[in-house]
């Protein structure tokens, strides 16, 4: 750095116009922050690599093809699919997005975007879009897996997309409000933990839905990932989901969106 | 006469109870670098954000490039870069990419290739931001500032936590900026830097200007005194240099004598000397610095952070 001059300033384009120059900059955020969540080994493994790694074993191992009687009458295979699902969209939600979140909020990633064209909002916009399309990616890897290892489709394909689309709004509704209520990226991880475990159990995860005793089920069914199992099972047996299962799953979309918008800081 | 790029008016901004400016007015002309010195907590942090929309004032009238930081929102950040006091970037992000990233926020971007090889970061394109020094991430967060092309820059804090080269090759950027026609306002506690870039300087104290004026102006407005020290070829009596009216005091400390005085002490001195016909060895004259002139307008006996200058000696009477 010896000799020093300012860089004169690009031979003016012709006017992209600020539209243009807005989408390309929202997706040029969205790749770069895509690419750090590559460079992330820890959140590779667990959002994508561990679930389809789970499918994967269940569909190999002979024996959780066949209906069982601890599984309701269903395959092990048809119970975990729905709940691996979900788990993709929970883990991505609510501990990978608060966590990187709150980082950038702490270390004023955010701060210095409000001082560009580009304000901090549309990060926020970046992130759940990966999130979502990471979701949606793994769930399809996730659903072939499971189909070639002789899982049944969904018969009623709609209802099970609406579904797990709810799930996705209602897990990025709760991790926005972690994220706002979080001041630190270590309470966002705490918070993240704390959220992920009830919610993965009452999905199912340890004992399954079947298995619950009825007080157990009733708050199952109430929570957001035991109203998103009930949903995505009836459209696998070819039934439209529950009305209060998606009503549960909105429900938590909304009143969480509503307050995270209302209680976040920017910094 | 130029019209102002930045005006400040009575702004004034609370945090609950605590006010953290509470009276400042100045205005930045075009093509000046406008230095704010201030004591930690003075309220220069504040008021720069105020300036570049970050915060909303609660009291008084801002304007920067005729327009109003915060209702002008949109207008005002595509000819203003900021460069924020503990602003990381994400660790894993390159250099390039962030550059990249940030030219594409801008509908005229500045080349930032060009930029990353003016501030020396070439070399580091493909490294993570946190690989990089302390002062490459600093250089980066300037590379960030200017990539919009902005007419106007806030650096805040620019050249804390590098090192002297560094520090001098940063102001050397500063300067060949400044020369394209970049208006710049610089908050910093260190005087050097100040006093080498600044063309004028307000000075902040528990939210107030308390002194607006070149860093030469603010210097020789100080009734400082000149402190002399030599070492004579001859010795010499302490009377023969304190009865003279100019001096103050004459002490010693080994060989060398100091003596401290007004303005005109080194003229009377020197003939005194000379008449004499002893020679002054290793004559040294210490003359009022930014330094002083900032301790005595804001009547604090210690500068957060001195900065690379030795400190005026002040302790040692």
């Amino acid at each position: 750095m010896t000799t020093v001059a300012y860089p004169a300033p690009t031979p003016a384009p012709a006017p992209a116009g600020a539209m243009a120059v807005r989408r390309r900059a929202f997706w040029l955020l969205a790749r770069t922050e895509a690419l750090l969540f590559f460079r992330n080994a820890g959140s590779v493994v667990w959002t994508a690599l561990l679930p389809i790694v789970a499918v994967v074993v269940l569909g190999i191992v002979p024996g959780t093809r066949h209906a069982s009687r601890s599984f309701g009458g269903l395959s092990p295979l048809q119970v975990y699919v729905p709940i691996l699902m979900m788990y993709v969209f929970l883990m991505a939600a609510v501990n990978m997005l608060p966590a990187v979140l709150s980082s950038y909020r702490e270390k004023g990633v955010l701060r210095r975007l409000s001082t560009t064209p580009v304000p901090p909002g549309r990060l926020l916009g970046a992130q759940g879009l990966i999130y979502l399309g990471l979701g949606v990616v793994i769930d399809v890897v996730i659903l072939v897996v499971a189909t070639v290892c002789g899982a049944p489709a969904p018969r009623q394909f709609g209802g099970f997309v609406v579904s797990l689309l709810l799930v996705a709004a209602a897990t990025l509704g709760i991790g926005m409000l972690i994220t706002a209520i979080a001041k630190t990226e270590r309470i966002a991880n705490a918070l993240g933990l704390v959220t992920f475990f009830p919610l993965m159990f009452f999905a199912g995860l340890w004992i399954p839905r079947d298995k619950m005793n009825v007080p157990l089920r009733t708050i199952s069914d109430y929570s957001p990932l035991g109203a998103g199992v009930r949903a995505l099972q009836a459209s696998i047996a070819g039934h439209w989901p529950p009305t209060a299962a998606l009503l549960v799953l909105a429900g938590y979309a909304i009143v969480c969106g509503f307050a995270a918008s209302r209680m976040f800081r920017w910094e | 006469m130029s019209v102002p790029v930045i005006e400040v008016e009575r702004l004034r901004k609370q945090y609950g109870e605590r006010t953290a400016v509470a009276d400042v007015s100045f205005s930045v002309n075009e093509g000046e670098i406008f230095g704010i010195l201030g004591p930690n907590g003075a309220g220069k942090t504040t008021t720069v954000e105020c300036i570049g929309g970050l915060r909303r004032a609660d009291g008084g009238r801002l304007r920067v490039l005729g327009l109003d930081p915060v209702g002008d929102r949109s207008r005002v950040v595509a000819e203003l870069g900021v460069q924020l006091q503990h602003s990381e970037l994400p660790p894993n992000l390159k250099v390039g990419e962030a550059l990249r990233l940030y030219s594409s926020f801008y509908e005229r971007p500045a080349d930032w290739r060009e930029l990353l090889e003016v501030l020396g970061l070439g070399p580091q394109a493909g490294t993570r931001y946190g690989k990089l020094s302390g002062g490459q991430q600093q250089r980066l967060s300037i590379a960030l500032a200017l990539v919009g092309n902005p007419r106007v820059a806030i650096l805040d804090e620019l050249t804390t936590g590098l090192d002297p080269a560094a520090r001098r090759d940063t102001w050397e950027l500063i300067e060949s900026v400044r020369d394209r026609g970049v208006t710049i306002l610089l908050v910093t506690h260190f005087m050097a830097e100040a006093e080498r870039l600044c063309d004028r300087v307000a000075v902040i104290d528990t939210g107030r200007v308390v002194a607006l004026d070149t860093p030469a102006e603010l210097t020789a407005r100080l009734d400082v005194q000149q402190r002399i020290r030599f070492v004579p070829s001859v010795p010499i009596e302490d009377s023969l240099l304190s009865e003279l009216p100019e001096v103050e005091s004459v002490s010693r400390r080994g060989d060398e004598v100091l003596v401290v005085g007004g303005a005109d002490a080194l003229a009377a001195v020197a003939a005194r000397l000379a008449r004499q016909g002893v020679l002054a060895h290793r004559l040294r004259v210490e003359q009022p610095s930014l330094d002083d002139a900032f301790l005595a307008i804001t009547g604090r006996d210690e500068v957060a952070d001195p900065g690379p200058r030795v400190r005026p000696l002040r302790h040692d009477r």
